[in-house]
């Protein structure tokens, strides 16, 4: 069977685009999120869209399909929020497992149908690990700067929980995505490193940070490069970075880690800037052609989407993928 | 598979690397409870506040990672050393260095390791407790992504020879590197630094040990590195800091030469190697290198010789915080000192009546002290603002008192409405003084560049603010400024008025604005009086009578004003062009341009305009005078404005390298005569597709002297010879969303400097973009090269003169320049009405290139001139007259 690290060699692989803006297109109500089997649920769930791999699965299929159909060799799972710290809004920290492991299940059904169709092009699943929305290492209260909403311990657990969670649920590679700060990542990192030593496995793992202030630095504050620095005691499939202010704007920080590391190199930028109302303006023609620009540079080995990307970003993105070649990975940590 | 060389990489919030191209990487000790008394003292008092301040000290003195040790009986190490780490994290400019995490327990390592995002050091492990201990440790450190230091001890004990010292480390290291699969760029060796001339023979060779096995470890333990504490070796000389700062010294000079890349160094403790006195130099050397066996006893009788010679630096440091509380808190205003001001705020409170008194008192009385340094020109703008930033500090503190005490929130002192007038763009000066006031406790409603007079009283009603500043730079705001005080008059407003802004001046103020309006009107121009000016106005029982006492300066100035001797005598406009400045267009060489027509520029790096720039503008913006570079060496200023000048380049490679500024310029290069005297015709191919009006002096000059028109450096159409001209723009976009995103981060220091800093690049690339068309685009002076300074003093041929400056004050002309090249369409750059340059930081004007061409002030001009300008221009004399209004001779 082909691994994700031959196909890494071959050429720049494709990650899929957006969850939450296909989704927005379905217009699901409270009683669609809630499903029969929340029907009763003392709180609120509209907006819960972890939720929906449980309620409305064929709907997440769907999505996942059309993003395959669009070019994509990889699908994230729809697992974004899915820690017992991020579900705590919704009151669901019991469902976690369940939420991760149907999303996995799910998008991996997905997956296999369509390695089947075209052998020769193997699909993958990578589990969705959001940052949650708490920050290890600042404090949410200016007047108390030495305060901390959350432990490295809390979520390490959560983290481990989630992992757990999406492996059982047949993932191919763990994909921790828009780390805003890096002491959550490294909490994570800790997490599989646990999870991988106990069941001794080997899986791939992507991380991307966000970059979301034009000064170049985190949410926590660091350089481009120190965050580099500061998640490289892992052997990890890739690093990059996602969301943010648009293709365009994240040019720079791809170009400040690409030649510093011997890990792949990842990006799915936001397609441009919401407008007023929080859409996104942006055509799939408009991001490829930023997107070009990073590969003429040679800085990229896995290219997707994120905020405000759809099938058809994803499939521009894709034909212009084709094009090129992927940068060249120095690493032997893409083959172990 | 052979590996290459691998490098240490650690981070803070700013990456550090380690490579044979790094120097010594100098570790921060202050930070640790075992070795300063005093760190250990702020601890146990939680006094986090001046703890962070030690931290911060040694990061501003030069330490790249800091040592945090919190190993003590009396304190809870754990929670200390996460409390400690976590109010580091909020602290940029300390957490940007990475940190090293020290303890001899394993929990308070592993606590530190859970609460820092960068990769940092531990110190240390070893083997001390046997393999097991250490290969757990090493997994968990490697897990947490930290970089580790090994301590040279094994089971037996701590290495203390050669051969102890290279066998623990090569065991250390294959256990490491081949059981926990450790990074081996990650492993650093502590390989023990023990003291010499200790008067016994067992301790001669211990600093000839560990520099012999730094060498082994370094060439035979691939990528590690060896660290220690240097402090030690000289320990038997404690009490004679002139003998261990040379000992240190001396040592590292070995050391380092040996591989020792990074060490636990006190800068303060560190002796210049080459200033080590000979005699000295040689016996220490001969220690250190156990050169000689009576070198101990020879160090020894030399130490007594320069015992008590000792320095002063650290004694007097704080001995400020012996005074009487008065002049501690004003000590600490002026100097900018945070660390201690939530201490005397306190103390001034409880020996207070009421907490607000702390403030009206004590802190007034130390911020006047400044503001009488800054107006005495010994104090300067950036400490200022430094200043604003502990009287803060010391009000926050002392708020929520005086909430208690009125049972209401505390309000601020004043409610302050600031504004940039209607049509100009411009506000440095504006935001410098909203910084400062806001840090005195007044609330600053500030509306920004370009406000329209309409929304400043519809505000002003509507925040109920106490006072209204405006600002302008350009001469059009003065008109807006005469205009809102006879809008404030007529809608019965009593709020004084401030006037601030580069173009304002006492003198148009009393003349001008004054007039208009019954209540307070004060020109305000420099930050740290507006301070003082505004306590004035709003202090309830002084007010009235301060307010009386401007009105009354006020109008005996304008009287003196206006009574000042009319001695200036004007000639015609007629007699005037009799008198024009007369090229020789015969013998003159004129030189036609290699590319006529017009193009722009987009694609310039920010890099290429840094030679180009004028420092000197820079430091004036924040009040410094004087000429660059010696400003940064001078007696009175030097200090500041070297801490401003390092500011602006930290900046400033952040802003080359992110490319966060985006530079565009327009030129065009055409034919051109002179027509009816004072009128520049612009052909293309023969045919006038522009005119330039240009103005001419009428100051009555003595004897010969020509009275200068722009026009006359260009051959007129009578001569039949084919002259040029040219026009430009640049401008440089970016500052002022740069600018708002460090506002947003309450951080107005560095947004004052981008916007400075924009400004500066305009001009340069103007500078830039002149030089390229005298060498290439035209070419009349292809062969110059010149030096920046002469460039700056503008030693070269041709001028390029901006309307609105001195030899075209007339703003108006602008608009036909924007005409000619399409300024707005092609780079974006905007005229606003009252025709300032959107982006604020842009150039324009003209160029001449005839090398009689030379820059020249108008001066005034008469009525006759406006009316005959009026005509060719074919404008209405009323909008002439307003045009020209500050260059027209009163009748």
């Amino acid at each position: 069977m082909s691994t994700i690290h031959q196909e890494l060699k071959k050429r720049i692989l494709v990650l899929d685009g957006a969850m939450g803006t296909m989704l927005q297109a379905y217009k699901f109500t409270e009683e669609d999120f809630r499903g029969e089997r929340f029907k009763d649920f003392p709180v609120s769930l509209q907006g819960n869209n972890d939720l929906l791999s449980i309620t409305q699965p064929q709907a997440i299929k769907d999505i996942h399909a059309k993003y395959f159909t669009a070019g994509a060799d990889i699908i994230e799972t729809n697992t974004f929020s899915g820690t017992t710290i991020a579900m705590a809004d919704y009151q669901m920290e019991h469902l976690v497992y369940e939420l991760n492991y149907q999303s996995a299940k799910i998008a991996k059904e997905v997956a296999d149908e369509f390695t089947a169709k075209e052998p020769h092009k193997p699909r993958f699943v990578a589990g969705s690990i959001g940052p949650t929305n708490r920050t290890a290492s600042m404090s949410p209260d200016v007047n108390d700067p030495g305060y901390r909403a959350v432990t490295f311990d809390e979520l390490r657990i959560a983290y481990k929980q989630q992992t757990e969670a999406l492996l059982d649920g047949g993932v191919d590679i763990l994909l921790v995505e828009t780390v805003f700060d890096t002491l959550n990542a490294k909490a994570c990192l800790f997490a599989i490193e646990e999870v991988k030593d106990e069941r001794n496995i080997n899986v791939p793992i992507m991380l991307s940070g966000t970059i979301t202030d034009a000064s170049g630095r985190t949410l926590s504050g660091q350089t481009a490069e120190a965050f580099l620095i500061s998640v490289s005691h892992i052997p990890l499939l890739s690093i990059g970075f996602n969301c943010a202010l648009g293709a365009n704007l994240l040019q720079p920080h791809l170009e400040a880690i690409a030649n510093k590391t011997d890990f792949a190199i990842s990006a799915h930028p936001n397609a441009g800037l919401p407008n007023a109302f929080g859409e996104y303006d942006e055509t799939p023609e408009d991001t490829a052609e930023q997107i070009e620009e990073y590969f003429k540079k040679d800085l990229i080995n896995i290219i997707g989407g994120c905020c405000g990307t759809t099938p058809e970003h994803i499939s521009a993105i894709a034909e212009v993928a084709a094009k090129y070649q992927p940068r060249t990975v120095r690493s032997s940590a893409v083959e172990n | 598979m052979k590996e290459g060389k691998k490098y240490l990489k650690l981070s803070g919030l700013e990456p550090l690397i380690l490579s044979e191209y790094t120097n010594f990487i100098n570790v921060g000790e202050r930070t640790n409870v075992a070795g300063s008394r005093k760190f250990l003292r702020l601890i146990k008092e939680e006094e986090f506040d001046e703890a962070l301040a030690i931290a911060r000290h040694q990061v501003e003195g030069g330490a790249q990672i800091i040592d945090i040790n919190m190993d003590d009986g009396l304190i809870d190490g754990k929670e200390a050393m996460v409390r400690f780490l976590n109010l580091i994290a909020a602290e940029p400019d300390i957490c940007r260095v990475p940190i090293m995490i020290d303890s001899s327990k394993w929990e308070i390592i592993e606590a530190g390791l859970q609460v820092v995002q960068g990769k940092c050091v531990v110190n240390s492990i070893s083997l001390k407790e046997g393999e097991e201990k250490f290969i757990k440790e090493a997994i968990l450190i490697k897990r947490y992504g930290a970089a580790v230091i090994i301590m040279a001890f094994d089971e037996v004990g701590q290495a203390d020879n050669y051969q102890r010292r290279i066998e623990i480390a090569e065991r250390s290291y294959r256990v490491l590197v081949d059981k926990v699969g450790f990074a081996s760029e990650d492993i650093i060796f502590d390989l023990n630094i023990f003291p010499v001339a200790t008067g016994m023979d067992e301790h001669r060779k211990n600093a000839v040990d560990f520099i012999e096995a730094t060498r082994w470890v370094r060439e035979n333990l691939p990528n590690a590195s060896v660290s220690g504490g240097v402090s030690n070796v000289s320990f038997s000389f404690r009490g004679n800091n002139t003998v261990r700062e040379a000992m240190h010294s001396v040592f590292l000079y070995y050391a380092i030469q040996a591989g020792m890349n990074m060490g636990i160094v006190n800068p303060a403790m560190l002796e210049i190697y080459d200033d080590i006195p000979k005699d000295l130099l040689v016996r220490i050397e001969d220690v250190i290198l156990n050169r000689r066996d009576d070198a101990t006893e020879r160090l020894l009788d030399f130490a007594e010789t320069v015992k008590g010679k000792k320095k002063e630096n650290d004694t007097t440091a704080l001995e400020w915080r012996n005074l009487p509380l008065q002049e501690r808190i004003t000590h600490a205003l002026v100097k900018g000192i945070d660390a201690f001001i939530v201490a005397d705020a306190e103390e001034a409170r409880l020996a207070a009546d009421k907490p607000i008194e702390v403030i009206e008192g004590n802190l007034m009385v130390g911020m006047n002290v400044v503001g009488d340094l800054f107006g005495a020109g010994k104090m300067f703008l950036p400490q200022v603002v430094k200043s604003a930033r502990v009287m803060k500090k010391a009000v926050s503190y002392l708020n929520p008192f005086i909430e208690e005490e009125k049972g209401e929130e505390q309000k601020a002192l004043g409610k302050i409405l600031m504004a940039t007038v209607k049509g100009d763009v411009h506000d440095i000066g504006k935001n410098i003084v909203s910084v400062v006031l806001g840090c005195n406790n007044y609330e600053i409603v500030d509306m920004g560049v370009m406000v329209a007079p309409e929304k400043i009283i519809e505000t002003a009603k509507k925040e109920n603010v106490d006072i209204i500043g405006l600002s302008g730079l350009i001469t059009p705001s003065l008109d807006e400024m005469v205009y809102l005080a006879k809008e404030m008059e007529r809608q019965d407003f009593s709020v004084p008025l401030l006037i601030g802004g580069a173009t304002t001046s006492k003198a148009h103020t009393a003349v001008k604005i004054d007039p208009e309006y019954k209540n307070a009107v004060v020109h305000v121009n420099d930050a740290s009086r507006a301070v003082t000016v505004v306590s004035d106005l709003l202090n309830k029982e002084t007010s009235n009578a301060y307010v009386a006492k401007l009105k009354k300066d006020y109008d005996e100035f304008r009287e003196k004003f206006l009574k000042r001797g009319k001695t200036k005598a004007y000639i015609s406009i007629d007699k005037a062009r009799n008198r024009k400045f007369k090229i020789d267009w015969n013998t003159t060489t004129i030189k036609k341009p290699n590319e006529l027509g017009i193009q722009t520029f987009e694609q310039l790096s920010l890099k290429e305009l840094l030679p180009y720039i004028d420092w000197r503008p820079f430091f004036i913006s924040w009040d410094l005078h004087g000429k660059y570079p010696e400003i940064l060496t001078d007696e009175v200023v030097g200090e500041q404005a070297t801490n401003l000048y390092e500011d602006a380049q930290v900046i400033l490679k952040e802003i080359i390298e992110k490319q966060l500024l985006k530079p565009k310029a327009i030129f065009g290069l055409f034919e051109a005569n002179t027509i009816n005297h004072d009128d520049i015709s612009i052909q293309k191919k023969g045919k006038e597709i522009a005119v330039f009006r240009t103005l001419r002096q009428q100051l009555k000059k003595r004897d010969a002297k020509p009275s200068f028109a722009l026009a006359d450096f260009i051959a007129p159409k009578e001569t039949q010879k084919n002259d040029y001209m040219g026009a430009f723009c640049v401008a440089i976009y970016g500052a002022d969303e740069l600018a708002t995103k460090y506002k947003n981060a309450e951080d107005d220091y560095n947004a004052i400097m981008v916007q400075a800093l924009a400004d500066r690049f305009a001009e340069a690339f103007a500078e830039y973009l002149h030089h390229q068309v005298r060498t290439k685009h035209w070419g009349y002076a292809s062969s110059e090269n010149l030096s920046n300074e002469e460039l700056i003093t503008e030693s070269y041929k041709g001028i390029r003169p901006a309307p609105g400056y001195p030899a075209c004050p007339d703003h108006l002309e602008k608009e036909t320049i924007w005409e000619l090249l399409e300024v707005e369409k092609k780079i974006g750059v905007t005229l606003t009405e009252s025709l300032a340059m959107w982006p604020a930081a842009a150039v324009s004007g003209y160029y001449f290139g005839n090398e009689e061409a030379k820059y020249f002030g108008l001066g005034k001009i008469t009525d006759d001139q406006v009316r005959d300008f009026a005509t060719r221009k074919d404008i209405s004399l009323e909008k002439a007259r307003k045009w020209l209004h500050p260059n027209i001779a009163d009748a």
